[in-house]
């Protein structure tokens, strides 16, 4: 078997790249939509600690953990947006 | 040289790829939120192969157990008995998936040119502990701050911002009475 070297990493972080922007442009539910941010933000940060890997110091893994904050603080304020608008909307006031 | 065995890198691929495309078809919303909770374990898994327990363990706990979690509790305040009668895929979905298929084309065009840069040589690792490493790269040693100090507090500072705004949004206001 062909070893495994840092471009099948990259292939896979590509694959689960495109799958998130695929997610983002056609789903219609917008939950769905924000998961599918999640997927390209993971994407990223799988990326990342690939090459971190690859050059053997610690920068992509320390800057994976910065995507890994930013995310959960764009997925509280995105999911903040949603619930407050879906309260806008039932409470007949939207 | 090879980084870890291939059987155990192709397992956790492939759960990768299809938590990610469970993820982008599900008519259910809760059925992706548990197929993106498989597709962050898996990363999280290839991130231990790639030698970063750190950043895997931060990962689960983090983006499987804490991420996920906010969406299931959105999903369930939200709109779990409208998804199941909606269309899935929106009106513009062909111009979406010719975009994506123009991201594809480029970036298929990116690995063919560039598969030469990547060194297959296998890195040493490292001779103390992953996280005392990372610690010294965020916090600094004694009497000298890190490169990623700013960056870290910068950080905490953005989080008070997301858990402010979301508290803030999510009040129930008070319906003003009419003055008589």
């Amino acid at each position: 078997m062909v070893p495994i070297t840092t471009f099948h990493y990259l292939l896979v972080a590509a694959i689960l790249f495109l799958l998130g922007v695929m997610g983002v442009l056609m789903r219609r539910n917008v939950i769905i939509v924000l998961m599918s941010i999640e997927l390209i933000l993971s994407a990223v940060s799988l990326n990342l600690v690939a090459f971190s890997r690859m050059w053997g110091n610690l920068h992509g893994q320390v800057f994976a953990l910065f995507i890994t904050v930013d995310a959960v603080a764009q997925t509280a304020a995105g999911l903040g947006i949603l619930i407050a608008f879906f309260q806008n909307k039932e409470s007949g006031q939207g | 040289m090879a980084f870890v065995a291939a059987p155990i890198f192709y397992l956790l691929a492939g759960f990768v790829v299809l938590g990610g495309v469970l993820v982008i078809t599900r008519q259910n919303s809760a059925h992706s939120a548990l197929a993106l909770m498989g597709t962050l374990l898996a990363v999280a898994g290839l991130d231990v192969t790639l030698y970063a327990p750190l950043v895997a363990g931060v990962q689960i706990i983090v983006y499987a157990g804490g991420i996920v979690l906010l969406f299931l509790f959105a999903i369930l305040a939200v709109n779990l008995e409208h998804s199941e009668n909606d269309r899935r895929f929106n009106r513009m979905w062909p111009i979406g998936l010719a975009a994506s298929c123009g991201l594809l084309a480029s970036l298929l065009y990116v690995f063919t040119k560039s598969k030469a840069l990547f060194p297959d040589r296998m890195m040493t690792l490292p001779g103390s502990s992953n996280v005392q490493d990372i610690a010294k790269m965020l916090y600094g040693e004694t009497g000298r701050i890190a490169e990623y100090t700013l960056t870290f507090e910068i950080t905490s500072l953005l989080l008070l911002v997301a858990i402010v705004g979301a508290v803030m949004m999510t009040k129930r206001r008070k319906i003003q009475q009419p003055i008589q």
